[in-house]
């Protein structure tokens, strides 16, 4: 691995990023709009709503928050991917001294960019607009950050690979890949919740104990470390299938000759 | 009296290279040396397998069967070593359009390592004549503005192989020939070995020391262009590769009077 590749990489984003500032806007445009869609939302439950069950109900804003560093760091590697591609510079950097995992390592670095500024205005909004303060997770929120962060980037190389398997028409992917799984990550609701067929498969997913931990520690204050190691040990086989994937699909693009094609469309 | 052996370096090396796409043959055991300071063409009509045999050169197809080497290391297990000291340069790639000239160049400095990258990218822009483009937006560049910030790009780390892919398309005369006379004139300071495509004839009869004409998929003449003109019936190197492209493998006769 050599870093200063990496940093060439990641320098070609922050370019592309300080000199289009639309693509800053989408940052935290989207994120706002839910942001003040769910705030609401939780402003009238409260008021329609004990006060025991109104405090309680400002997790939508959390989890709103968490959601959006998965996302985030899953667009990170999607869209730096899609950026190569829309400008027909992929081939330049295939042709470049560059390896996969310098390559991939750029793409999670811009993930971890994309969340801290949707993450800081965010956070900054919710506390000013409704009153919701996410350092209430005290330091439980730094191994949730870190688990979303890199499921998320498992995500990222997931949609990777299959855009790179199956060509621009399955560019979508870029930003459907995470919305296939939030209704089994339990986001805005408990497993418990869910129907009991389908709770074993919430199970299978990094998110999932993150977001039951991110209720728990709302509630109570604490969590379960059983949470945090199910979701550390799960994120690991992610990241590691994952990358593996991706690996074989590029491989294979270039064993069916499909790299140049998709590079040069 | 049978020729010395060639003494001079090999930098690229492909031997019997086969490449087949659902049972038809794009390459069909390619084979060709290309020596430190050469400049090669590679000529064909589209679909005689140029582009394949770029492509495999480059790392970026597999070929079926055969051997490819560069500087001496099989290719795909060196990949990385073999393109630090290689650059590449095509009509049909870009680079990202949405970034200023010097930040891209600056970008593939990094990558590649650089020294001093703000005084090279600066040499070469002064080298190419377009200097004044360092603040211009990529994307907004003319085709021959485009062409020759590629070049500074493929220049930039001092590459001992280039591989140009039609470097001039789209160019006008005058361009063209800026273009042509910059790529020889740094090869020959720098003894660069060059793999060059073009469907123009006269950047190969200009740049090129040798040629290699496909057809294909296969090698159907080899030599220096004024050999190959010799060798044929035609009278230029462009009448030669329409033979070559509208009936295959060429059964002309050398030309009686021919001066060589």
């Amino acid at each position: 691995m050599n870093f200063r590749i990496v940093s060439a990489l990641v320098m070609r984003h922050l370019f592309l990023y300080s000199r289009t500032p639309m693509r800053m806007v989408e940052l935290v445009f989207w994120p706002l709009v839910d942001l003040v869609v769910w705030g609401n939302v939780t402003v009238f439950i409260q008021k329609n709503s004990d006060e025991k069950f109104g405090g309680f109900i400002l997790f939508f804003l959390g989890a709103m928050i968490l959601w959006d560093i998965l996302f985030r760091a899953q667009q990170g590697v999607a869209i730096s991917f899609l950026e190569d591609v829309w400008t027909r510079n992929l081939l330049n950097i295939f042709v470049a001294p560059v390896r996969t995992a310098e390559y991939l390592s750029s793409t999670f670095f811009v993930g971890f960019l994309r969340i801290l500024i949707t993450c800081v205005v965010m956070s900054f909004v919710s506390w000013i607009g409704y009153s919701f303060n996410i350092f209430q997770l005290q330091w439980w929120l730094v191994p949730f950050f870190l688990n979303l962060m890199v499921f998320g980037w498992a995500l990222g190389m997931i949609s990777t690979a299959l855009i790179l398997r199956w060509g621009q028409a399955a560019e979508s992917l870029a930003w459907a890949v995470p919305f296939f799984i939030q209704p089994v990550v339990c986001v805005f609701y408990r497993v418990e919740d869910m129907p009991s067929w389908s709770q074993p498969i919430a199970w299978l997913f990094p998110a999932t104990p993150i977001f039951e931990g991110m209720r728990e520690v709302m509630k109570t204050g604490t969590m379960s470390w059983s949470h945090l190691w199910v979701a550390a040990g799960l994120n690991v086989i992610y990241l590691t299938l994952a990358g593996w994937l991706f690996v074989w699909v590029l491989n294979l693009t270039r064993k069916r000759g499909l790299l140049t094609k998709f590079a040069t469309q | 009296m049978p020729s010395p052996p060639d003494t001079r370096e090999v930098i690229l090396e492909a031997r019997d290279l086969t490449r087949e796409f659902d049972g038809v043959k794009a390459l069909d055991k390619f084979s060709f040396k290309l020596h430190r300071g050469e400049v090669l063409g590679l000529l064909g009509a589209n679909g005689a397998g140029k582009t394949t045999a770029m492509n495999c050169l480059l790392g970026l197809t597999l070929p079926t069967s055969g051997e490819l080497n560069a500087f001496g290391l099989p290719l795909q297990a060196n990949r990385i070593q073999i393109l630090q000291r290689s650059n590449f340069s095509s009509a049909y790639t870009a680079l990202p359009g949405n970034l200023l000239v010097w930040q891209n160049l600056s970008v593939f400095a990094r990558i590649y390592g650089v020294p001093n990258p703000k005084k090279k990218i600066a040499e070469l822009m002064e080298l190419l004549e377009i200097s004044h483009l360092s603040k211009r937006v990529t994307g907004q560049l003319s085709a021959g503005e485009s062409t020759r910030v590629n070049l500074v790009k493929a220049f930039l780390n001092d590459p001992e192989l280039l591989m140009l892919d039609e470097p001039t398309a789209s160019l006008d005369p005058d361009i063209a020939d800026k273009v042509r006379k910059v790529v020889r004139k740094v090869q020959r300071e720098r003894s660069i070995a060059i793999l060059y495509t073009s469907h123009n004839m006269r950047d190969i009869e200009e740049v090129c020391d040798r040629v290699i004409f496909l057809h294909k998929g296969k090698i159907v003449r080899e030599g220096t262009p004024a050999d190959i003109v010799a060798q044929s019936s035609s009278d230029n190197l462009e009448d030669v590769f329409i033979k070559i492209a509208r009936d295959g493998e060429i059964l002309d006769e050398p030309k009686k009077d021919s001066a060589v």
